[in-house]
């Protein structure tokens, strides 16, 4: 086959699963450019219902703009971007809202409302979507959200200057959940936090992925969150998505910046520590190439 | 899939039963929650046979119903039980705001708190002064430290650039104070009288006093803004880590250039002030421009000027204190950062007319009025 029918059988499969409900993003196509500088140009990416999907990338390759497009916080030159079906591109903020209530976005620093307490922070979304629901239910539901997320209860009525950066981002996921959302964006969630704080984190991803059954589109430095719970990756470079799959079909490539960035020294830090992991398990390494 | 949450109350074996069904999803709840909070007990059963889909807050709510009313929850799938006990396990209160104080105690607290504040502000003010003057002796036994660039590029942006704002203002002030001064002299016939009280005025108070408010407002402000942002994304710490004293590389500059710029300006307010007043005299009250300046070199004597030069600089030291000490104080976050710009500006203000009346005696007691 040439490579135009390979693709065009991609496209037919895509568009299958998108029929039977099993993408959750499709972008195609997608051109973002800031004057001169063009970031991306013609990248496609589909991230399947309930998987999480690392996107990594270098500096600059514009993970978080990639982001921004899918959630509408930037305008694509070019490209359509499709969320559980439905086209967000050129749509107004009311057409949107529909579909804007079905996911979560934890930004970098957390961003939460520096005037609200975490749990007020947590009630935003409830309040502003779903007036109908009661001011007691609505308190206790920011307080099942708040204690999901691992933060304990003395947090609730804090101000976000009073929290450490760690609480701050579970407070800021907290707060991406509040609705329940199907899909969620995570940008960069373990920066910053130490070993065993980022590994909590990645855990309770994880846990909460699969008790919520979540989509998750995790923005990623952090091999070991990779390595730990991502099902596939989903590399960023020269302006598109080179390579999609799970670190062993990603490690087949040889892209130059998927080889330095998977067998590099931290590369291969995280995959031995992995494989020690399994090993305790009482498993065989499923990684035989090196 | 997204039925509306409905629910049947039945009666099985002489015990009620609840029989929820639809999709318990925050989007279909609808009026669920207050149908299941008129629940009264007895209860003996939440039946989950009918339900079809849920999510953390249909389970939340079914746990607290059943919680309360001391229910079983029936016939759960396996995706419904793992919800319930998922929220259930974390069930735990969690306090939604600080504890409230009365409004009296508040009140009372803040006009405390608000005196206190004060307080230690005039306090830090004045150690900071000192501080300048400390950062100000140690350049001048070290010439090779001082940063001759940071200031003539302060000098740009406080003085230059302050031009034509300034100029505009004064010409205005200028002109109104022509206007309104005839408006009432006309009525003792002495209109002539109104080129004394545009030249002393401008150049004893209103020249000087007007310029102090806009670089207050123009100056002080970006000082307190750039050095609470610097403060921020800890800059300040990381000059101070290098070795760099920020007194003497941020604030030295910036107090130096608004002393420096302070008079100039003043005495080009004042000028400028005084050709707006000529102008409305030449075409209002048909006083030609040569009378004018005429009868303001016999009238204004040259103290006027000497006092407003004198009190530009001590202006120029308030505002330029002020804006970089409150931008210096910032800690938490970016709203601090325009809370303090803001108390800069109204500290610099406020301080530049209580000294202004002090000088208004001081001059009047050294005879000079």
């Amino acid at each position: 086959m040439s490579e135009e029918e390979i693709r065009e059988a991609e496209e037919r499969r895509v568009d299958e699963a998108i029929e039977s409900g099993d993408i959750a993003i499709k972008v195609r196509g997608l051109k973002n450019s800031f004057g001169n500088q063009v970031v991306h140009e013609g990248l496609d990416l589909d991230v399947r219902k309930g998987e999480i999907l690392g996107v990594v990338g270098g500096s600059g390759t514009g993970k978080s703009v990639l982001m921004r497009s899918i959630i509408g916080l930037q305008m694509p030159d070019e490209g359509e971007v499709c969320v559980f079906g439905e086209s967000m591109v050129g749509r107004s903020d009311d057409e949107a809202l529909s579909i804007r209530k079905r996911w979560g976005v934890l930004f970098q620093g957390g961003a939460l409302f520096s005037t609200l307490t975490v749990a007020e922070n947590v009630e935003v979304p409830i309040r502003e979507y779903y007036p109908n629901i009661g001011a007691e239910l609505r308190d206790e539901i920011a307080a099942y959200k708040i204690r999901m997320t691992g933060l304990p209860t003395e947090a609730g009525p804090k101000y976000p200057s009073e929290l450490s950066g760690g609480m701050k981002k579970r407070a800021g996921l907290a707060r991406a959940l509040a609705l329940d959302p199907d899909l969620l964006f995570l940008d960069e969630p373990t920066a910053g936090l130490d070993p065993i704080g980022a590994a909590a984190f990645d855990e309770m991803t994880r846990k909460l992925q699969q008790t919520l059954g979540l989509t998750v589109f995790l923005i990623t430095h952090d091999l070991d969150t990779l390595y730990s719970i991502c099902d596939r990756v989903a590399v960023l470079a020269d302006k598109k998505v080179t390579a999609v799959g799970t670190i062993d079909e990603l490690l087949a490539t040889d892209h130059p910046w998927i080889q330095e960035y998977f067998n590099g020294p931290r590369g291969r830090a995280a995959t031995a520590a992995v494989a020690r992991e399994k090993d305790k398990a009482g498993q065989v390494p499923s990684d035989g190439r090196r | 899939m997204n039925k509306v949450a409905d629910l049947a109350e039945e009666t099985r074996d002489g015990e009620t039963v609840v029989r929820l069904s639809g999709s318990l999803a925050i989007a279909c709840l609808g009026e669920l929650p207050n149908r299941l909070d008129a629940l009264q007990p007895p209860l003996a059963a939440i039946d989950l046979t009918n339900v079809d889909h849920m999510d953390t807050i249909g389970a939340w709510t079914v746990h607290r119903t059943a919680r309360r009313l001391q229910a079983e929850i029936i016939c759960a799938s396996d995706d419904c039980r793992r919800l319930i006990d998922a929220v259930g396990g974390l069930d735990e209160p969690v306090p939604i705001r600080p504890d409230h104080v009365h409004p009296l105690r508040r009140v009372v607290g803040q006009i405390g708190e608000a005196v206190s504040n004060s307080g230690a502000t005039l306090v830090g003010l004045v150690g900071f002064f000192g501080a300048t003057l400390v950062a100000c002796w140690s350049v001048i036994r070290h010439p090779s430290r001082f940063r001759i660039n940071a200031v003539v590029q302060r000098f740009e942006v406080v003085g230059v650039s302050a031009l034509g704002i300034i100029g505009l203002m004064s010409f205005l002030i200028g002109i109104v104070i022509a206007q309104q001064g005839s408006v009432q002299l006309r009525q003792f016939g002495m209109e002539m009288l109104t080129i004394n009280l545009v030249g002393r005025l401008t150049f004893r108070e209103l020249g000087v006093l007007m310029t102090a408010i806009m670089v207050a407002g123009r100056s002080g402000s970006a000082f307190a803004a750039q050095l609470g942002t610097m403060k921020l994304t800890e800059e300040v710490d990381a000059m101070r880590t290098i070795g760099v004293s920020p007194m003497e590389a941020l604030v030295l500059p910036r107090t130096l250039a608004v002393v420096v710029m302070m008079p100039l300006l003043a005495f080009y307010a004042s000028i400028v002030a005084i050709i707006g007043g000529g102008f409305l005299c030449a075409v209002a009250l048909e006083i030609p421009p040569i009378t004018f300046v005429q009868r303001l070199r016999e009238v204004v004597p040259i103290h006027d000027l000497w006092v407003g030069l004198i009190k530009a600089p001590v202006f120029g030291i308030i505002i330029a204190l002020s804006g970089c000490f409150q931008g210096l104080q910032v800690k938490a976050n970016a709203e601090e950062v325009g809370l303090r710009t803001t108390a800069a500006v109204v500290q610099a203000i406020f301080l530049v007319i209580v000294i202004d009346a002090f000088f208004a005696v001081f001059f009047t007691w050294v005879g000079w009025n």
